[in-house]
């Protein structure tokens, strides 16, 4: 069996596998960088959101893994960092000593999977500030590992850490969990595992069709005993008092400061993205460079090609063409908005903030049958909907999947969008601003209580570490940044494409027109709408703000603007994001996602139409 | 009594756990049986936030209610 059939990751023969392993926010990554220079690659783990960065040390192979509390299959970084771990050859555990208690969990637990360990004792310096001391000698003799204290952000230790690497040893076992080792090391081929069949995990049980042994909180309880009982004879002089970055968290996650804090945050957001990026930035790179340059250049090239009025030409650079719209969209309208989204996104992870707002916001999210860890597919929503439906699964149940991306696809209106909505409606002043606010809220609201109602099952509590409040790193804030946005053109591009083939089918076989007809007696009984409506609705699938850009056109009454945006903001969602749906959810989920949108568009823009025309 | 009812500031003891699943991860985390932990902070009707050292740990209310505690002060 091999760790890397997923990642596709191509390990030389004789190489040593050397794993990097450790929590959340412990900075492997700088341990990553040390070790592999410049020359890196990042592979995404299939069905999932989660990256492996992999490089080398010498002709060895060095691997990164997501950062985890223990290895197990609680989520989908834990499966990954799981493969990874366990068909290593040497791990290099970051840990961090401030937080020793909670790292040594999974130090113990590698050394309880029989591999060569070295641990760096990372962020010496907070545990000085903080007046407390560690004995590491002691550590390292109880654990049995090299331990090296380092402070990885000043480049301490860190050259200590590559000249040992390979002083990796095995580390001493917990002696009750070793006995449960043997007893079942001949049914598999590792003691890794060996371990995950001791500690019930699904994967292996299936892989060596084995019956679970119900041992696992009982290791797991050894285990914390263990880390106690080492914590307490390691730790000279704990801490005193709270610390300055503790109280700030609590400004945070306090109501009275921390709602302000969030919506002023979200303001600085909004202003750097909606106006800056999604206006400057998005103006060259789609109309200059994208629109002005690119697209004439094709256009050219096919023309000379197959003449510039055959249907070949208008599939390849037409208006929908695969090599106009699509590069267009993605390149020139998305990729601003999509790095400027991961870029604050990664910010207020890497601050610890984003956590907090978690919990901050878990209450009311409790109420959509959803909890706080939504939060970030949904503020992701208002960059696109394609990229917020990818992290959908990061939520625990499926249940919460299909509520979020019910959600997404309705209610939340993206950075494309927004910015013709905010146009449209600015003008007509503060009364029909809060009426459409209101109006998408009101669907919100009962979309996620009605769903939260009628589907089975029960949703995953909130139950996350909130790590200390911290200045993020900005090579780290960019390195995340730049690997997500990789990892969404990857993904989306392909679907995009699939997307401008199929409007072109349908607007070659005039199916297209035979739609919009479909929609306009709805547009103008319904909605008491002009039948030209109709058309920017359908627009609206092959590019959200295609759609509310066509209603600018139109000559509306102030009544008849709001209920045509009420309509386009709760419209299908455009076709990439209803492609990823249909990848991300089961046919039927995602049809009735799709139906739905559409009907609950005219039902809501019909019952407004009614109140207000 | 269960987490819910903690206040901020209260030293409590974990007493017990009453979901399979969270009471594994709990573990890792330094929660199980016995440990001594503090409610560092409460947002209303929303999660508890548990302290453990330096650690902390939000906790959401409708879990809290499934965690038994003793109150130590």
């Amino acid at each position: 069996m091999n760790c890397c059939e997923g990642l596709k990751i191509e390990i030389p023969k004789g190489a040593n596998k050397i794993v990097l392993a450790g929590n959340p926010n412990v900075g492997k990554s700088v341990f990553f960088n040390a070790l592999t220079g410049m020359y890196v690659d990042v592979s995404n783990f299939p069905g999932t959101t989660v990256d492996i960065s992999h490089g080398k040390f010498g002709k060895d192979v060095v691997m990164d893994t997501p950062g985890v509390y223990g290895v197990s299959s609680f989520n989908d970084e834990e499966r990954v960092a799981k493969d990874v771990i366990i068909y290593g050859d040497i791990i290099l555990n970051v840990v961090d000593a401030l937080h020793l208690d909670r790292d040594l969990f999974l130090t113990l637990q590698l050394i309880d999977m029989g591999k060569p360990i070295i641990v760096a004792l990372n962020m010496m310096d907070d545990v000085e500030r903080n007046g407390i001391k560690i004995d590491v000698d002691k550590l390292s003799e109880i654990l049995g590992v090299p331990v090296i204290p380092t402070v990885a952000i000043q480049g301490k230790g860190i050259d200590e850490v590559k000249k040992r690497i390979y002083d990796a040893k095995l580390g001493k076992m917990h002696p009750k969990i070793l006995e449960y080792l043997e007893g079942i090391k001949d049914k598999v081929q590792l003691q890794s595992e060996a371990l995950m069949v001791l500690e019930d995990d699904e994967e292996m049980l299936n892989n060596y069709n084995l019956e679970p042994l119900n041992l696992r909180e009982e290791i797991y309880r050894l285990r914390r005993q263990r880390v106690d009982d080492i914590v307490s004879k390691v730790v000279l002089k704990d801490y005193d008092r709270s610390t300055i970055r503790q109280k700030i968290g609590y400004f945070m996650l306090n109501p009275i400061t921390g709602i302000p804090l969030l919506i002023a945050v979200l303001y600085v957001i909004y202003k750097v993205i909606g106006v800056f990026v999604a206006g400057t930035i998005v103006g060259i790179t789609e109309e200059t460079i994208m629109q002005g340059y690119y697209e004439p250049l094709i256009k050219n090239i096919f023309s000379n090609l197959f003449g510039g009025n055959s249907a070949l030409f208008r599939a390849f650079a037409g208006e929908f063409g695969l090599f106009t719209l699509t590069p267009t969209y993605v390149l020139g309208l998305l990729m601003p908005l999509v790095v400027a989204f991961y870029f604050f996104m990664s910010l207020l992870e890497d601050s610890g903030y984003l956590p907090r707002i978690a919990a901050l916001t878990d209450k009311v999210l409790s109420f959509f049958g959803l909890n706080g860890r939504a939060i970030i597919p949904i503020i992701l929503g208002f960059g696109c909907i394609t990229m917020a439906t990818i992290t959908t699964r990061l939520l625990g149940t499926r249940r919460e999947k299909i509520i979020a991306t019910a959600l997404l696809g309705l209610t939340i209106p993206c950075s494309a969008q927004l910015g013709v909505i905010a146009g449209m409606i600015a003008p007509l002043g503060a009364k029909y601003l809060l009426i459409y606010l209101t109006t998408i809220f009101i669907v919100f609201a009962l979309t996620g209580t009605i769903l939260n109602k009628l589907l089975p099952g029960e949703s995953s509590y909130l139950f996350i570490d909130l790590p200390p409040v911290r200045i993020p790193r900005l090579s780290n804030v960019l390195k995340k940044t730049w690997t997500k946005t990789w990892m969404f053109l990857k993904e989306a591009t392909p679907l995009f494409a699939l997307g401008a083939l199929i409007i072109t089918f349908l607007n070659e076989t005039n199916l297209l027109i035979y739609i919009q007809n479909f929609f306009a007696p709805f547009t103008v009984n319904i909605l008491k709408l002009p039948k030209e409506a109709a058309n920017a609705f359908i627009m609206g699938i092959i590019r959200r703000d295609f759609g509310a850009a066509g209603l600018t056109d139109l000559v509306l009454t102030p009544e008849q603007t709001v209920v045509s945006l009420v309509t386009i903001t709760l419209f299908v969602p455009c076709i990439a994001s209803i492609i990823v749906m249909f990848k991300e959810r089961s046919k039927q989920e995602a049809l009735s996602i799709w139906i739905g949108s559409f009907i609950m568009a005219f039902l809501v823009g019909g019952i407004l139409a009614l109140i207000l025309i | 009594m269960t987490l819910d009812k903690a206040r901020v500031g209260q030293k409590i003891i974990i007493k017990n756990i009453l979901d399979d699943n969270i009471r594994v991860q709990a573990i890792r985390l330094g929660l199980y049986e016995g440990a001594n932990v503090k409610c560092s902070a409460k947002i209303p009707f929303g999660p508890i936030i548990i302290g453990n050292r330096l650690q902390e740990i939000a906790v959401g209310r409708e879990l809290a209610k499934k965690i038994q505690i003793d109150v130590l002060n």
